[in-house]
């Protein structure tokens, strides 16, 4: 299907001269890996006038540690997240979601900034970046800002980005000095992109936990709630099934094609129960690898 | 408006000129008269239309043609040389892997990427590499045990064409 309507190409090589092009265009879509925008292209529910590729700025390709913080810039692809070592060693569950994106060739394209920016209910990043409490860097022509995940999305494909502002980049903060994850992806088959629900789990020292669910509510979910309920506590059968039981409070799953919201919200409780089993017992070295299919 | 463009497609250089809203895939096809990826489902989901940009792959009807531009593409035509085909692809022969072959060069390419980052891949690494590539023919059963059993042994001409060495 060609694209029909017709719009300005531009490759710029700085985030000045980006958000510049921003400005100054009255309907811009910013272009990274493109997974979605070319749907949306072709479907014409974007019909921009001015397509701006981030790729060929070199501040946004990179992905660096530094005093605990893990910076993750707008063009890096989910290929390259799996591939970093510092987030294999440090931050391995970030691997275990970006293995769940798409399939190879969607995510040597895709990118985790992309993915926050789409802001689709199932986007896989949303729970990560909840969970972390992730800081999404954005600038405009009137500076530079940053804006916590939780406060980041709005709604199904709505986000807290202005006119012509760019994020530039992810900030994903070490939680602690020692930390495990589980993230539990309920999809059609492996290579499907779209969750139809999933659960990100953080187990922290001191059995602090830190829970967040996505592809059931418009925007990824932080169960505080839930966390409150097991935090300091022996993860035992009885606490499990407690914090499952307030699972359904917590969401809004939506019935469409793929699934209906009765069984969103029971696998959503049956992920939960095995996440967290899987995070507590890699928090403490014998748990499953990462990457391990849990359901 | 047109933009020029240049990219370097199976070793061959190629300048044209296309509209900002082109698609990669329709280019290759309609304009370069390559016609080796194909166009499945056309939003990303099948992997028919699969290429290699600098040797990783992408699904090409999601990719603006003008992003190929200064990029390094390889498409199934380019993975043979002087009529040889790589140990991936005679071993696809050996096990008769597709049937009515829309899916293969999609499959070929996805292969030949994993293979290039591991040679030894286990079965599920191998389902993994592939598992964005639809086939509706063959169960996959035929495809996975080509990729596992590809004869190392033989001279590998795809791996030249990627612009690696070849390993001795
Ligand atoms: S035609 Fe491109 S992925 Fe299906
Ligand atoms: S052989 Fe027919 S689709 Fe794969």
């Amino acid at each position: 299907m060609p694209i029909l309507s017709e719009f300005e190409y531009f490759k710029p090589s700085s985030v000045r001269e980006a958000v510049r092009l921003l400005s100054k265009h009255k309907k811009p879509a910013v272009l990274a890996g493109g997974t979605d925008l070319i749907n949306n292209l072709k479907e014409e529910i974007d019909q921009p006038d001015a397509v701006i590729d981030i790729k060929g700025i070199k501040e946004l390709s990179g992905i660096t540690y530094k005093n605990g913080v893990l910076t993750i810039g707008a063009a890096v692809t989910f290929s390259e997240l799996l591939d970093s070592r510092v987030i294999q060693s440090r931050f391995p569950v970030i691997a275990e979601v970006a293995k769940t994106v798409g399939s190879v060739g969607i995510r040597n394209r895709a990118t985790m900034a992309g993915n926050i920016c789409s802001a689709v209910a199932c986007a896989d990043s949303g729970p990560l970046l909840a969970a972390y409490e992730a800081l999404i860097l954005v600038r405009g022509s009137k500076g530079k800002r940053k804006v916590l995940a939780a406060k980041w999305f709005k709604g199904n494909k709505r986000t807290d980005i202005k006119k012509a502002e760019l994020v530039t980049a992810i900030e994903i903060p070490l939680p602690a000095r020692r930390h495990a994850g589980c993230y539990v992806k309920l999809g059609r088959y492996s290579g499907e992109d779209l969750a139809q629900a999933s659960v990100l789990i953080l187990a922290l020292p001191g059995k602090q936990y830190r829970v967040a669910l996505g592809a059931v509510s418009p925007v990824p979910v932080r169960a505080s709630k839930i966390e409150r309920l097991l935090n300091g506590q022996h993860l035992s059968d009885e606490l499990i099934a407690k914090c499952q039981a307030l699972i359904p409070g917590l969401i809004s799953p939506i019935t469409d094609i793929r699934a209906t919201k009765e069984y969103r919200s029971h696998m959503c409780q049956v992920m939960f129960a095995r996440g967290i089993r899987a995070a507590a017992s890699r928090f403490s070295g014998n748990g499953p690898e990462y990457g391990v299919n849990l359901i | 408006m047109k933009k020029k463009l240049s990219f370097v497609l199976n070793d061959r250089k190629i300048t044209l000129e296309i509209a900002a809203q082109e698609v990669l895939l329709e280019v290759l096809r309609d304009k370069l008269g390559v016609k080796s990826p194909k166009c499945g489902c056309d939003r990303g989901d099948c992997g028919t239309c699969t290429v290699l940009m600098n040797g990783k792959t992408v699904r090409s009807c999601i990719v603006l043609a003008v992003e190929a531009d200064g990029q390094r593409l390889t498409t199934l035509e380019g993975l043979m040389k002087d009529g040889q085909m790589t140990p991936l692809q005679q071993s696809f022969l050996e096990h008769n892997s597709f049937q009515c072959g829309f899916c293969a060069p999609g499959v070929i390419l996805a292969a030949t990427e994993l293979l290039e980052r591991n040679p030894k891949p286990s079965g599920d690494e191998i389902k993994e590499a592939i598992s964005g590539n639809l086939c509706r023919c063959t169960g996959y059963l035929p495809i996975v045990e080509a990729i596992a059993n590809v004869n190392n042994a033989l001279t590998p001409p795809g791996r030249e064409r990627l612009g690696k060495k070849v390993r001795s």
